[in-house]
């Protein structure tokens, strides 16, 4: 078992035939993933590797029935991707691309309102589910299967925690990254809720950054509804007030969204802390190994 | 990317916002030539106000009144190339290099009103206080019943009714209720149409003769929209930024200079923030946060280094790679040619993990030169602490 998906999950791209698409692609089938189809506006009827390519979104699910797409569009178009994608119907949305215009972002949330469709991102590695499926630009060799589950805000730093899992011999449920912008889709408390309910994850790796409210809101979910363990760590003490470090959304504004705060919550929460990066998975062992 | 408060009302005035009328100057002679538009036999008032990027200026000296031209110049004269210090322009404080000169108007009553994209609503929100003049969050602190938000819908834009909730709010009279709606209107156009980030006019003032005006204008823009507004582009001031931002900038890498020591190197914004952090854990303090991006090259490498290495401040510097889809081996060599070609004038210490890691440990290994090499951040960290101890 894991959460949003596995080795079924039929995947298509959307900006295949671009150098980062037609690469990631490649990689994403190398590590087992069902990828069926691609698309890139005006090159339908041609195919990468084999894999068909088609003009639209909607063209391409008729066609194989995909149920998620993985976006690699340049900024300036990927917002008109994920609506694309959502109007095709496609129930699983992850875009990876960086750099899109806030207010872009702000016009995506609007169209997804009343619709079905999960976007995971954007800004983001992507989700793996190890062995099974991988979504994203994540190196895949890193994982191992197993029973814990990691949702985190940035990239380079998941894949810290998970190597650091996989050299204890801990393996991950489902890994997902939601992205270092301030206006995303899934946040910490919806990929925790489908960790809940997940029986094969028995406890949760949480990361968070500074900037915005998202990891004190998720502290006093996990407070009132989440069972398993957490182990919790946040980038960003040693980050100034009023700088942007480098994620957009990862900015102390007004004051607001520093990591001492969102320690705290998450402390109060019962959420184990770990205030170096180097000990992610360290923590995680000992708590296991406290549970049992 | 912010501009000056000139730039910000030229802005705004394209788009129907009132603003004083007013001239920008780069010398006592402009400043003095722009005020006799302003002051004349008959009288007149004038404001002259320090340009420079950070706000708290009238705190701190930087926006003084003139009765006369000749008091125009006197004030320019004393505020160019004056290195002003405000509450947020840190101790080093701005050079002010340009100067305001504006029409002084008869002020009733002073208000705020801010445009922030607001991550919580994932929208725009309108932020008005009654308290014109003051820091927002200090009244968020203090009394925050006297900050009212709107929440601006994408697809309609500002209507008609939120302009009057907060036109009521504010406490107008009849007369300026339709004013306030159509203030709060243009200046949301005007924030949609340029991709701001953050628009914030403090104070807004009803003058005796009953206009609304913005006063100042503090404008910022969304980076990541920057590729659509070329126009914008060029209200970029360089003097006003850190010139190894500036420098950074120019190779795409995410740099921000902050006061400590050790100067670090990263892949991945996170992973850049979390080495400042064990740094910071180990005793020592970053001198920057650097994120080469997911798929540096090697000319961004050398650029990152040379940044680096032009630092006085920096004593140590420690490049920590966590290697994905980009290799160690391949960040290793551009590690190799950048301290060759650069030159290694501090201790530098390198911890590479992931994808090829050993090969790429022992490409610098083999290299001859004097570099430190860790396989673990906590590892990584002390060994720079200790090479600056």
């Amino acid at each position: 078992m894991s959460i949003l998906i596995n080795k079924d999950t039929k995947v298509i791209c959307q900006g295949i035939t671009g150098e980062q698409g037609t690469f990631h692609t490649r990689q994403m089938v190398a590590y087992g993933t069902n990828m069926v189809g691609g698309v890139t506006p005006g090159k339908g009827g041609t195919d990468v590797d084999g894999i068909p390519v088609f003009n639209t979104a909607k063209e391409a699910v008729d066609a194989t029935g995909a149920d998620a797409t993985v976006i690699y569009v340049p900024a300036a178009f990927a917002a008109d991707a994920i609506m694309e994608a959502v109007d095709a119907g496609i129930e699983l949305v992850i875009c990876i691309t960086e750099g899109i215009p806030v207010l872009d972002m702000v016009k995506v949330k609007k169209f997804m309102l009343g619709k079905s469709a999960r976007l995971v991102g954007p800004n983001c590695p992507g989700v793996i589910t190890p062995d099974a499926c991988k979504i994203g630009i994540m190196p895949g060799h890193i994982h191992k299967a197993g029973h814990v589950g990691v949702v985190s805000r940035s990239g380079t730093l998941t894949y810290e925690a998970v190597d650091q899992l996989t050299r204890l011999g801990i393996g991950q449920s489902t890994c997902v990254g939601i992205g270092g912008d301030p206006i995303n889709g899934t946040n910490f408390i919806d990929v925790l809720t489908l960790f809940e309910a997940d029986p094969d994850t028995k406890a949760v790796i949480m990361i968070g950054e500074i900037g915005g409210t998202a990891e004190e809101e998720a502290a006093e979910y996990i407070k009132q509804n989440f069972s398993k363990p957490v182990v919790g760590y946040i980038a960003g003490v040693a980050a100034p007030k009023g700088k942007r470090m480098g994620h957009a959304g990862a900015i102390i504004a007004g004051g607001k969204g520093t990591a001492a705060e969102k320690m705290k919550a998450m402390e109060d929460a019962g959420i184990k802390v770990t205030n170096t990066p180097a000990d992610i998975g360290k923590a995680m062992a000992e708590l296991l190994e406290s549970a049992g | 990317m912010n501009i000056h408060e000139y730039q910000g009302k030229q802005l705004l005035s394209k788009f129907n916002v009132p603003v004083p009328k007013s001239q920008v100057a780069f010398s006592v002679d402009e400043a003095h030539e722009a005020s006799k538009d302003f002051i004349t036999d008959d009288g007149g008032i004038c404001v002259v106000k320090a340009q420079i990027h950070a706000g708290g200026r009238g705190k701190a000296g930087g926006v003084k009144l003139a009765k006369t031209r000749d008091e125009v110049s006197e004030i320019a004269r004393e505020l160019l190339g004056k290195v002003l210090v405000t509450h947020q322009t840190g101790a080093e404080g701005k050079e002010i290099k340009k100067v305001l000169i504006e029409e002084g108007c008869d002020i009733d009553r002073e208000f705020y009103i801010s445009l922030v994209v607001d991550r919580a609503s994932d929208t725009v929100a309108i932020m008005a206080s009654t308290e014109g003049g003051m820091e927002i969050e200090e009244v968020a602190e203090k009394t925050p019943e006297k900050i009212l938000r709107e929440y601006i819908d994408p697809a309609t834009g500002v209507v008609p009714f939120q302009g009057r909730k907060i036109a009521f709010a504010l406490g107008l009279d009849k007369p300026q209720i339709g004013k306030c709606v159509k203030f709060i209107d243009s200046l949301y156009k005007a924030f949609v149409a340029s991709d701001c980030a953050m628009l914030e006019i403090n104070p807004l003032v009803l003058t005796k003769g009953g206009d609304l005006i913005a006063l100042d204008a503090k404008v910022a823009f969304d980076d990541n929209a920057m590729f659509r507004h070329k126009d914008l582009q060029e209200l970029r001031d360089l003097d006003e930024e850190d010139p190894k931002e500036v420098e950074a900038s120019r190779y795409d890498l995410n740099y921000v200079s902050l006061d400590g020591s050790i100067g670090c190197m990263v892949n991945g914004a996170g992973l850049a923030m979390a080495t400042m952090d064990i740094i910071q854990l180990y005793g020592a303090s970053p001198a920057n946060f650097l994120d080469v991006g997911g798929g540096a090259t090697k000319e961004q490498v050398v650029a990152a280094f040379k940044i680096l290495s032009s630092d006085t401040r920096v004593k140590a510097i420690l490049v920590n790679i966590f290697g994905g889809i980009m290799r160690c081996d391949i960040i290793a060599e551009g590690i190799i040619a950048a301290a060759t070609e650069v030159g290694m004038k501090v201790p530098l210490v390198v911890r590479l993990q992931g994808t090829n890691a050993d090969e790429g440990r022992k490409l610098l290994a083999d290299s001859g030169l004097d570099i430190v090499t860790a396989e673990q951040m906590d590892e990584a960290a002390e060994k720079a602490v200790a090479a600056i101890a």
